[in-house]
């Protein structure tokens, strides 16, 4: 019982998980999704990473919104992908990620990646590589609206 | 044969469509697809642009019957 919830199951990593959320992702599921891992007492790190939408300012307009789209059929396959290479590659608890579709306002969330592992390193370690894979790998696109209503296309830096 | 493509971000934008379904006559690659998709519409920078067949990353395959081609410009999550 203690190991099976040390390492997960391979019905678990290997189901897909749903992985998208429309509009921004509210503050609130930050801390509901710490309380939930409370009972899993072999946890001892969390790692969380929270993207925030910059009010960048491009010649002289500022970022209003980002419009976010994504080729999901494709996203939830390399989400899965990501997500069985993460575990081979590091020994985590659990991984949760969820990214905005539809708009998110400058200073709203539209990604949260959360590891939890036994020690801090290994969640640390795994949530970083989550986020590097996701910029890299997903094909989710993001149109950035400006606050006169024009827009430009983003591009992963 | 018939092949469906689906376009996303500024590809979407410049072609006023999200999805259309092309019939090829002669042995055609992802590549040459793309390129076929892009030229009437003034996308500067072609190399930008990604092309999966049937969700899979590959400008060299040849199509077949029934393929899903994505053109897929940079990608933009997180």
């Amino acid at each position: 019982m203690w190991k099976e919830e040390l390492k997960p199951s391979s019905m678990e990593t290997k189901k897909l998980k749903k992985v998208f959320v429309e509009g921004a992702i509210p503050p609130e599921k930050i801390a509901q999704s710490v309380a939930n891992h409370q009972s899993k007492t072999n946890i001892g790190a969390h790692s969380i990473f929270l993207g925030q939408i910059r009010a960048d300012k491009i010649d002289g307009k500022t970022v209003a919104a980002i419009q976010y789209t994504a080729y999901e059929e494709m996203a939830g396959k390399v989400f899965h992908e990501i997500r069985e290479a993460a575990f081979a590659k590091f020994d985590i608890t659990c991984a949760h990620i969820y990214h905005s579709l539809g708009t998110v306002k400058a200073g709203e969330l539209c990604l949260f990646v959360f590891t939890s592992s036994a020690h801090r390193k290994t969640a640390i370690e795994a949530t970083n590589y989550f986020v590097e894979e996701i910029k890299a790998k997903v094909p989710i696109f993001g149109k950035e609206i400006f606050e006169d209503e024009t827009h430009q296309w983003k591009v992963n830096k | 044969m018939r092949v469906t493509v689906k376009y996303f971000g500024l590809v979407a934008e410049a072609k006023g469509t999200n999805e259309e379904v092309l019939n090829l006559t002669a042995p055609t690659t992802a590549y040459e697809l793309k390129l076929k998709c892009l030229n009437p519409h003034g996308i500067m920078d072609q190399e930008s642009i990604q092309v999966a067949v049937n969700q899979n990353l590959d400008e060299n395959i040849i199509l077949k019957d029934g393929d899903e081609v994505a053109l897929l410009p940079p990608f933009a999550g997180g």
